[in-house]
């Protein structure tokens, strides 16, 4: 059996990028749901509560963890979007650089999320 | 017109929106001289029966996109209502004006239906709901429950 490999994949394998969508998917399901919840259930918030949350140990390592969850999902997912739509076969010798455009726009969107998101949990 | 239906039904048990595409993409990369060559393909969406699935299964990846987008504005409002009282109190202000928050509405709206779109996705992957008649139901299911999700929030939001 031959084994397709991309170089642009996120893990080098479909295997690896299968797995690490749906373990990404979780993590992300359960803090937005989390945070969501926690907003709903509390209408009178206030800038104290707030950062207090954020604050806290286990909030900080939450919070990182889907934003990294974050930056591989949503690379897996640009990357299977951009490798089905930008082909040559619907727009021609053209598609190679513009999903390289896209692909490079993604990447660079992503670095700036996780800097900033660290900068949000730490910086403050 | 039957191998074109058998193939969309394919398409629509393993979740992909437009499976027979793949041939395409591999005939053309690969410049493969064989048999499959000759084959007629048609990509034509307009003459395609575009089933229920096929259309949940899209929107998820328009919906991923498009918050893959929104997040800057998630991080953005985190950012300002960490840094201070007075950028706190702003984000409520913010908050108060209708296009901020539509903005936010659509974001947390393709949040939802990604969630829920996401969790059936997660529910196939076990086995259930495989079926053609399965992978309506559900794909109905996610309708049903992101619309009823998505105006719930935005009553919270009003």
């Amino acid at each position: 059996m031959v084994m397709v490999t991309n170089v642009t994949s996120f893990g080098r394998s479909g295997v690896a990028d299968w797995l690490v969508q749906r373990v990404s998917a979780v993590i992300l399901g359960v803090y937005f749901v989390g945070l969501l919840g926690y907003l709903v259930l509390n209408p009178e918030l206030d800038f104290d509560r707030w950062q207090a949350l954020f604050s806290t140990t286990w909030m900080r390592i939450a919070s990182l963890a889907a934003l990294i969850a974050l930056c591989a999902h949503a690379w897996i997912g640009m990357w299977t979007v951009s490798t089905d739509y930008i082909t040559t076969a619907l727009m021609g010798s053209k598609a190679n650089i513009l999903r390289f455009v896209f692909q490079l726009a993604c990447v660079v969107l992503i670095f700036i999320y996780l800097i900033w998101g660290i900068q949000i949990l730490w910086g403050n | 017109m039957r191998e074109i239906r058998a193939l969309q039904a394919g398409g629509q048990a393993a979740n992909l929106p437009f499976q027979f595409t793949n041939p395409t993409r591999f005939r053309a990369s690969a410049k493969l001289k064989s048999v499959k060559d000759n084959r007629p393909i048609n990509l034509d969406f307009t003459t395609l029966r575009i089933p229920l699935p096929a259309v949940t299964s899209f929107l998820h990846r328009v919906s991923g996109v498009f918050i893959f987008a929104g997040i800057a504005l998630l991080l953005w409002l985190l950012a300002e209502s960490l840094s201070s009282e007075e950028g706190f109190l702003q984000v409520q202000q913010w908050l108060d004006t209708l296009w901020v928050k539509l903005l936010l509405w659509s974001v947390v709206a393709g949040l939802l239906y990604h969630l829920i779109a996401g969790i059936k996705h997660l529910i196939m992957d076990m086995g259930i709901g495989e079926t053609l008649e399965g992978g309506v139901l559900g794909a109905q299911l996610v309708i049903a429950s992101s619309a009823i999700a998505i105006i719930l929030a935005g009553v919270w939001l009003w």
